[in-house]
């Protein structure tokens, strides 16, 4: 079984239930895919599906290495390739179809992306620290304070927490709920917010089941 | 952005009269008492439509003994049972709040009559 396709992140909008709450979801555009290439535990060390999210891409922008790579498997060269987890009973072949109807309603699924860049930022934001007081005389407004004693160790400890860049990173929310598949859109319905902005790329796969590692 | 338009199309309510601030409603809204549903009608002039789509709401205000009321709807809501226009009203804006200042005579809005 696969377990899980790459989509686009189109935005965030509101679903209604059946009794007027208002259930926030982010829709997002899932496959269709095609896939790759199967890794296999005896080739590549571990049993997966490399995706490819079908949409153009101009000859010119590719590799011969890249372009030999999707001539092998048959398929249309794709801008976006991932990786996703399958059993390795699976028989799975490359030029196969993988749409977003391989999620069913009120599935709990997990969703990778890329979070949005926020550039450099100060310890408030980046690490929530709470700062000093805006007025009352004070001058301390949103510096860090103290980063460590002073003679000993006469370093700061590594891993102290710091302003600098925030965002941009691989980021995964983890256990979000399918509110509705439309497979004739390849829309996925799912319930709170995904990393990135709109257009970003997330990789959405199903959760591993409950008291089994992942 | 037309993706989510599209995406949006899903929620949307068919059967959604025509109405615009300045014009009084009566909005029947379903009312979950325990087990048993009834429907309550809200009369009252709009004063302002906001937002797109299926995050559309819009206000209506009405003068409930004496004391202001608002209450704020999404217009595609399936707690809506349905809207009804009782008067198309002639306003030159289209968020009515100055109303809020204002009550008895100095708060009427001319009819909008159709020939």
């Amino acid at each position: 079984m696969i377990n899980g396709i790459l989509g686009r992140k189109i935005g965030m909008t509101q679903v209604f239930e059946a009794d007027g709450t208002v259930v926030p979801v982010t829709v997002v555009e899932a496959g269709p895919c095609l896939v790759v290439q199967r890794k296999t535990k005896d080739n590549d060390g571990y049993d997966a599906v490399q995706l490819g999210l079908v949409g153009r891409v101009s000859p010119r922008q590719l590799t011969k290495a890249v372009k030999g790579h999707f001539e092998k498997a048959g398929v249309p060269p794709a801008r976006t390739v991932g990786e996703v987890k399958c059993d390795p009973a699976d028989t799975v072949a490359p030029g196969d179809k993988v749409l977003c109807d391989i999620f069913a309603e009120s599935e709990h699924v997990d969703v990778v992306g890329v979070s949005k860049g926020k550039g450099f930022q100060g310890v408030m934001k980046r690490h929530h620290f709470a700062g000093g007081a805006a007025t009352h005389g004070s001058m301390f407004h949103r510096a860090p304070g103290s980063i460590g004693p002073s003679a000993f160790p006469s370093r700061v400890y590594p891993g102290t927490r710091s302003s600098g860049r925030m965002g941009g990173r691989q980021s995964t929310m983890k256990n979000l709920i399918v509110v509705r598949v439309d497979a004739e859109n390849h829309l996925l319905y799912l319930r709170g917010a995904v990393p990135g902005a709109r257009n970003a790329v997330v990789k959405i796969v199903k959760r591993p089941a409950r008291g089994k590692a992942a | 952005m037309d993706k989510l338009l599209l995406a949006e199309r899903h929620g949307l309510r068919e059967g959604v009269p025509v109405f615009a601030p300045g014009d009084t409603v009566k909005v029947h809204v379903k009312v979950r008492e325990g087990e048993k549903e009834r429907i309550q009608v809200f009369q009252g002039l709009v004063i302002a439509r906001k937002g797109g789509g299926v995050r559309e709401t819009f206000t209506v205000r009405k003068i409930s003994q004496g004391i202001g009321v608002e209450r704020t709807f999404p217009v595609h809501s399936p707690v809506l049972e349905k809207i009804e226009v009782e008067r198309h009203g002639i306003v030159r804006r289209a968020k009515l709040y100055y109303l809020r200042e204002r009550k008895g005579k100095a708060a009427r809005i001319a009819e909008k009559r159709d020939n």
